[in-house]
Formats: C-alpha cells, sequence, structure tokens
C-alpha cells in the first residue's frame, strides 16, 4: 500500500484548475526545461490525448509555457505566462498531436536553439500533480523530478557507475534509484538521490572523461 | 501507522489521541521533519485556503473558460441581504465553497483538498466552523491533520479521483474530511469524527462526474456549496450521538465499488449526466473552439 504524506492529501498548493492538467503541466514544462538547459528561442509543444482536448480550459497551455520559464505549479505569474515569454522573446507553439501509445496527458516538449540542435524531452501528467519522464531525445527514461536525478551519458565502458557512486558515496549522498540503459555503446545514466547534490559533487561528475552529456537537476524533497 | 479506520481508532484509544496527534506523529516518523516543521507547513496550507475560500466573496471571479464565477458574491450578498432559508452560516458556507472554486478556475491559487475539483469543501467547511465556534488558528491547523488523516484511508483502500470514482470520489471525499475535522474541532472523539466521515460519504453516494466541457467548473461549483453543507450537517449528526450503523471502513469500501460500477461516461469523461445535454454540448464546443 502506498504510503501518503498529510499533503499529498491536501495538497499540492497549485493554480488552478486542475492537479493533472495545470499544476502537472507546470512541473513537466519546469523539469523538461531543466534537461534540456537555457538558450532556447523556441519550443514546441506537442499535446497528447487529454492534454490535446482540453488544454485551453485547463491552462494547460499556460502552465507548459510557465514551467519552461522555470515556474513553479504554485506561482501566480502562471496566468500571465504567455506575456512573461513574449517579454523574453521566447516563442511558442501548440500542435494536436498522436504521440501514440502513451498515458493520455503526455506532451512532448521540443526545445529550438539557434546554435546547437533541437533537444526534445516527453513526459506525462499521471495525476494529483506528479510527473513521469518517459523520454529525452529518443532515449527511454523513467524518473519522476521528484528527486534530485543526475543524467548522464557516456561511451559505455566499465567502472562509471562505481566512480559515480564512490563519488556520491564521499559527499554522503544516499542514491534511491539508480537505471542504466545502453543503446549500442552509448549508455544512459538515471540517478535518483535522497538529497540535494553540492556544487562540488556537481564540478568532479562534469569534470569526468568522454561525457556525451550530464544534467543535474536538483529538485528540493518537499 | 494505520490503513483503515479501524486502525487508526485503535490508535486513538491506545494512546488515548485525538485523530490529529496520530497523523502528525506518522509524519514526523514519515518525513523526518520536526513538529514545529510540520505544523508550519499545514499553516502555509491554511494560508493559502483562507485566501481562496474568502477572495471572491466581494468580487467576480471569472473562469478562463468563461462558463463560470460571480456565484460566490451572489450567495454572499443574498446572505447579507435577506432573510434566508437555510440562515447566514449556511450560506456564509457556501459562498466560501464557491470562492476556492471560483479562484480555482481562474486559475488562482488553492490546495488541492483532496482534488482541484472538490478543493472549496475543507476550507469553507473550517473556516464556518472558526466563526462559530470562535477556534483559533492552532485548532484549524489540528483539524486540516484529522481531514487528511481521513483522506488517506480513502486514498489507500479506494480512490479520491473523479475518473476512477465518479464525484462522490471527489466532492463525497472532501465533505468526509471536513466532516470528521469538525467534529474533533467542536470537541467530538475519534469515533465520532469517523462516523461524521461515514455519514458525509453516504450522504454522497452514487453522486456522478460529469464536467461541462471535462472542465471541473459546472457542476463542480455547485458540489462544493452542497458539499460543504453536507459536511457541516454530517458533523452534527455524529455530535448528536447519531449511531452509525456501518462502519466507515465498510462506507469507504461500497463508496469504492459504487464508483467502480458507474459506467464510464459518468466518471469524469464529459460523456454523460449534464456534460451529455444538449446545453452542456454545445458549452463544451464553445469553449474548445
Amino acid at each position: 500500500m502506498k504510503e501518503y504524506s498529510a499533503f499529498d492529501i491536501l495538497g499540492p498548493i497549485m493554480i488552478g484548475p486542475s492537479s493533472s492538467h495545470t499544476a502537472g503541466a507546470a512541473r513537466l514544462g519546469k523539469i523538461a526545461s531543466e534537461i534540456a538547459g537555457t538558450g532556447f528561442y523556441k519550443v514546441e509543444f506537442y499535446l497528447h490525448g487529454s492534454f490535446a482536448k482540453t488544454y485551453k480550459g485547463h491552462g494547460t497551455d499556460k502552465a507548459l509555457v510557465a514551467g519552461i520559464l522555470g515556474f513553479d505549479p504554485s506561482d501566480e505569474r502562471l496566468r500571465d505566462s504567455f506575456d512573461i515569454a513574449k517579454d523574453h522573446n521566447i516563442r511558442y507553439e501548440f500542435i494536436e498531436s498522436d504521440l501514440g501509445y502513451l498515458h493520455p496527458n503526455s506532451v512532448k516538449i521540443v526545445f529550438k536553439y539557434r546554435d546547437k540542435d533541437d533537444f526534445y524531452v516527453l513526459g506525462s501528467s499521471i495525476g494529483g500533480g506528479s510527473i513521469i519522464i518517459d523520454n529525452i531525445n529518443g532515449d527511454q527514461v523513467e524518473f519522476t523530478g521528484s528527486y534530485p536525478t543526475i543524467i548522464l551519458k557516456y561511451p559505455d565502458e566499465k567502472g562509471v557507475i562505481s566512480i559515480i557512486s564512490s563519488l556520491l558515496a564521499n559527499a554522503e549522498i544516499n542514491i534511491a534509484t539508480m537505471r542504466v540503459t545502453r543503446e549500442g555503446n552509448i549508455a544512459t545514466m538515471i540517478c535518483e538521490l535522497d538529497s540535494q547534490i553540492d556544487e562540488e559533487t556537481i564540478n568532479e561528475i562534469s569534470k569526468l572523461k568522454n561525457l556525451a552529456y550530464v544534467r543535474f537537476i536538483n529538485t528540493k524533497r518537499s | 501507522m494505520f490503513n483503515k479506520g479501524s486502525e487508526l481508532m485503535e490508535l486513538c484509544n491506545e494512546k488515548n489521541a485525538k485523530i490529529y496527534e496520530i497523523v502528525i506523529e506518522k509524519e514526523h516518523i514519515t518525513s523526518g521533519l520536526s513538529y514545529d516543521e510540520i505544523r508550519n507547513k499545514m499553516k502555509e496550507t491554511l494560508e493559502v485556503m483562507k485566501t481562496s475560500a474568502t477572495s471572491a466573496l466581494d468580487k467576480d471571479i471569472i473562469s478562463v473558460s468563461g462558463l463560470t464565477g460571480g456565484n460566490s458574491k451572489k450567495v454572499q450578498d443574498y446572505k447579507n441581504t435577506h432573510k434566508t432559508l437555510s440562515g447566514p452560516f449556511i450560506n456564509s458556507a457556501m459562498a466560501k465553497a464557491f470562492s476556492t472554486s471560483e479562484v480555482n478556475g481562474s486559475m488562482g491559487k488553492i490546495c488541492a483538498s483532496p482534488t482541484a475539483g472538490a478543493s472549496g469543501i475543507v476550507p469553507s467547511a473550517l473556516l464556518a466552523a472558526q466563526e462559530k465556534l470562535d477556534l483559533s488558528d492552532e485548532m484549524l491547523i489540528n483539524a486540516l491533520f484529522t481531514a487528511a488523516g481521513i483522506g488517506e484511508i480513502v486514498a489507500k483502500n479506494a480512490t479520491v479521483a473523479g475518473a476512477e470514482g465518479g464525484c462522490q470520489a471527489e466532492c463525497g471525499v472532501a465533505a468526509a474530511m471536513a466532516a470528521g475535522a469538525i467534529v474533533e474541532m467542536a470537541g467530538g472523539t475519534p469515533n465520532q469524527a469517523l462516523d461524521a466521515a461515514g455519514f458525509a460519504l453516504t450522504n454522497i453516494m452514487g453522486l456522478v462526474c460529469d464536467p461541462i466541457a471535462g472542465l471541473v467548473e459546472y457542476p463542480c461549483n455547485l458540489r462544493n456549496a452542497s458539499g460543504v453543507v453536507n459536511a457541516l450537517i454530517s458533523a452534527d449528526l455524529a455530535l448528536a450521538e447519531v449511531q452509525a450503523l456501518i462502519p466507515f471502513d465498510e462506507v469507504v469500501e461500497a463508496m469504492y465499488k459504487v464508483g467502480k460500477s458507474l459506467p464510464e461516461s459518468l466518471r469524469e469523461t464529459a460523456q454523460g449526466g449534464l456534460a451529455d445535454t444538449p446545453t452542456g454540448r454545445e458549452l463544451a464546443k464553445k469553449v474548445i473552439d
């Protein structure tokens, strides 16, 4: 039986009207932009299922834009996110689409940069404001963004897991879950942690050789 | 720890404690936060609830879709200027329930309790009881933990999602949480609190979830207003020592079964009920285009 906090039942504190269509959408946008990294000039939102059908009335569109601007689901600027995006010269577009066999509240968020390739994150809002990130640029992943998370992509070679786990152990950071997937000779590691990652550990990990990609989502655990 | 209402009652009896004390203790053990931190967090929740429950009382707040709004102020004005049938206390509670519901529809800040669609009931019930019984904010914070404990049992053993169990699982559970909380605030026993929660669920059993255009606005706003009244009378029933023949856990189970046997068209799909009336379909077209 899933254990609930009192604040799961009385919560989340959020901007209405819907925890899955509004609060979850804002979280999806926020985590996706943290994964993609800053500097994008345009974002395309491919809305799937129920997101595609009711996004206007539920403010899913405003919530997604608020998310990519870095706003939390309880941020009152969420209502005005379109105007704020314009002030930041960030363009956005909503495209109703069928993304295949996915949770009905799913969205593919494509970030466009002037100086580098597009980057996309696909995720689902699974109820009560909770989310799952399903795919990053074609790599199947599965994490919730509710823990501090490290995402690493590197040429598959022996020892990387032990290096990462010992760096974390030295910093007294407990690993909650670790999942490594491989495609060809490229490995993707998603590592969820019990506590936030300090600056020094971030630097140590970033310095590792041959990393194709590294991101730290330093969610504060509530 | 507790999963069932019966286990919660055992803990209350064993420790001679109120429901909120057990819930806070559990939160302390599972989250690792101090008692002060936990109470302060709930204080923030209470502040959000107070604002959402009062901000539409004196001005029209209209939803993003334009479908609903302005009813909180209407009921509040009616209460202030008329000799109302159900009296100022009930009308004031209904106005507050509308308020949160309207703030939600307008993309304002609310606390999902247990969901966003049913978020008006717990705040309006508690604030109405506070006014009536002259209670401190500290007692309201306690009451919120009682409400959370009751909601947790339903979430674990049944559902709080309209898509799964119909509106009885949203507005019904919210009313159950509020009813139990108010009983403790009014000095009732943990047993009476759980009975009140059972009454509230019983009174609303079979309620369908049929939001127009799939938006949690109409009839949700109305059901928040009726839900708070359900919570208040259920609390009164328990405090009057009306006995529950069916134990809370069994009511929760029955509620779940009823929810499961509702056709999918009546579970938040906007395919049945009011959503599937000629006017409902017409309004949906307007919102979606």
